[in-house]
């Protein structure tokens, strides 16, 4: 039941995407967050919309596939909607009823905002499906090491961090079995009142911290057996290249950002 | 209850790029009051049949009858927990689905569920901790501090509480040493014969297959290949190594020694036991002439 959750998963393909440099592909995202801000009105948020699709399009991920692995954010998406539409008081009013007013303002600011959020979990869903975990904490931790002069623990973040994603489709199958176990034991974690279903919840999350803890302990002790030791001196079996189209597709990014800038109020 | 699969096919994920097919058009049936052991090599589908005997997975394709309820894709069935009630599934490593702060509470915590009053569930968890062999003491324990093969005994309590009419059991002994694997096959034995469980046995062991199912399912590659009793099953080696299985230890003794005498014992023995009775009347005879 949660094997359509694409977080923290990688497809294995060969797009253009795909082959991009990890580096490239971090900044772009990085640098993409900012970019979505400028965006302030239908032209702006039109162009992110289809320089989304033309991503999707060039990662060659199916559409319908992303759309519903990202299910479980649609709720929150909903959430700000709502949250914009009957808190902003600005512009004509276009919908009046008892104690609910719409404003224009709010109507757009909704949609807007739905958009950004859509775009965001998107782009950043098709970074961690198109690169293996390993590359992204190594892109990482290249990207982050001039911070080593301020003594910031650059390795052990990056390892913490490929870590924590190697394990994510781990503890989701954990999860699984579990669930599956309680439900077999009549456990009932779909129907029910919020209590009740936060009531079901306790038999599902006690295991699965046992679990973990284990887990991380047998890990801890299977590295020391074997040696490991952070990152002075370590050596890469994967070398990370930048290529031409890596540097294209952060000008993309650049262009894209000049087109927002020109097009915006 | 029988339970009856018919053209089953199941596909993990499907509809994504992860898409994986498990079963592929599965008959089998299991009377009611059987004892059915499913064999095959790891990866064959033996565990994802077992998730369809209470509907934890719905197939694909085909239908599922669980007593007098179907179960088939893409309907949503109102008798789930009926039927859950009725097969009570021992998962592979039981133990991890212990939570509750005492052993008492979670065993208590499946008949709970299906709305039996606190006070016989109580009865039953105090009942069960007796049959399964746990000294007293453990009841206010919590499940945690317990020792591997105890934490594995209250987690079959736990799943026994809700007196099912059918127990599936996955592996319900790997990781166990000699002595606790044989005392908890003894037990589901017993339970078989005195209550009348229908039981459905998951296992690797050839062996366990042998001596305590009276029919077997032999899964290869998602498919069911082979259906019949023990004997059947277990007297052709050449076709259960085109499976990647094997014989069990007392028949391949058997084997051996009818090579060495040059004689045919008259009964496949599937047990020790029956092996050591034929070979003892063989020397008899043997004596006598």
């Amino acid at each position: 039941m949660l094997e359509k959750m694409i977080f923290g998963r990688y497809i294995p393909g060969d797009s253009f995407i795909h082959r991009l440099d990890a580096r490239a592909k971090l900044i772009f995202v990085f640098l993409f967050i900012m970019v979505v801000f400028i965006a302030n009105n239908w032209i702006t948020y039109g162009i992110l919309l289809l320089f989304t699709l033309l991503i999707i399009r060039l990662s060659k991920i199916r559409l319908y596939f992303l759309i519903n692995g990202l299910k479980p954010v649609v709720f929150l998406i909903i959430f700000t909607f709502l949250l914009h539409l009957f808190f902003t008081r600005e512009g004509p009013i276009i919908f009046d009823w008892k104690f609910i007013t719409i404003y224009e303002e709010g109507l757009k600011q909704g949609i807007f905002i739905s958009i950004r959020f859509t775009v965001l979990v998107v782009l950043t869903s098709i970074l961690t499906l198109t690169t293996t975990p390993i590359s992204i904490t190594d892109a990482l931790e290249i990207l982050l090491n001039p911070l080593k002069k301020w003594r910031l623990p650059v390795h052990e973040l990056a390892l913490m961090m490929s870590i924590s994603l190697r394990f994510i489709p781990t503890l989701m199958d954990e999860t699984d079995k579990i669930m599956k176990a309680q439900m077999a034991r009549g456990s009932d974690m779909t129907t029910g009142s919020m209590k009740e279903r936060m009531n079901a919840i306790v038999p599902l999350l006690i295991p699965l911290f046992v679990s973990a803890f284990k887990r991380a302990e047998d890990l801890a002790t299977a590295m020391e057996v074997r040696g490991y030791k952070g990152g002075e001196g370590r050596t890469r079996y994967r070398k990370l290249e930048w290529a031409t189209r890596d540097t294209l597709i952060i000008l993309c990014l650049v262009v894209l950002a000049a087109i927002l800038v020109y097009f915006r109020q | 209850m029988d339970i009856s699969l018919q053209q089953v096919s199941y596909a993990y994920a499907k509809d994504t790029p992860f898409e994986k097919r498990a079963l592929y058009d599965v008959d089998l049936l299991i009377p009611s009051g059987s004892y059915q052991a499913i064999i095959g090599h790891t990866g064959s589908g033996k565990s994802t049949v077992l998730q369809h005997l209470n509907a934890l997975l719905k197939p694909t394709e085909g239908v599922i009858r669980i007593g007098s309820t179907e179960v088939v894709a893409d309907k949503k069935n109102k008798k789930l927990r009926e039927i859950r009630q009725k097969v009570g599934i021992v998962f592979q490593f039981p133990e991890h689905q212990l939570f509750d702060e005492t052993v008492l509470k979670d065993i208590m915590f499946g008949p709970m569920n299906f709305g039996v009053p606190e006070e016989e569930a109580r009865q039953r968890a105090i009942e069960l901790v007796k049959l399964l062999g746990l000294p007293d003491e453990v009841m206010e324990k919590s499940p945690f501090d317990l020792s591997g093969g105890q934490m594995r005994r209250v987690a079959i309590a736990g799943v026994l509480a809700m007196n099912p009419e059918v127990l599936v059991l996955d592996e319900p002994t790997a990781g166990l040493d000699p002595r606790g694997r044989k005392e908890i096959m003894e037990l589901f034995k017993r339970l078989h014969e005195e209550k009348g469980l229908t039981t459905v046995l998951v296992t690797h062991s050839m062996e366990d297959a042998a001596r305590y199912a009276d029919r077997i399912a032999l899964m290869h590659n998602g498919k069911c290949v082979l259906q019949g009793i023990p004997q059947d099953i277990f007297s052709d080696e050449d076709r259960l190594m085109d499976y990647r299985l094997e014989l069990p230890q007392s028949i391949k003794f058997q084997k051996k020694i009818e090579e060495m005498i040059g004689e045919k014992l008259p009964t496949l023995c599937l047990t020790e036991e029956v092996l050591a009775e034929e070979l003892a009347r063989l020397m008899k005879k043997e004596r006598e002439i």
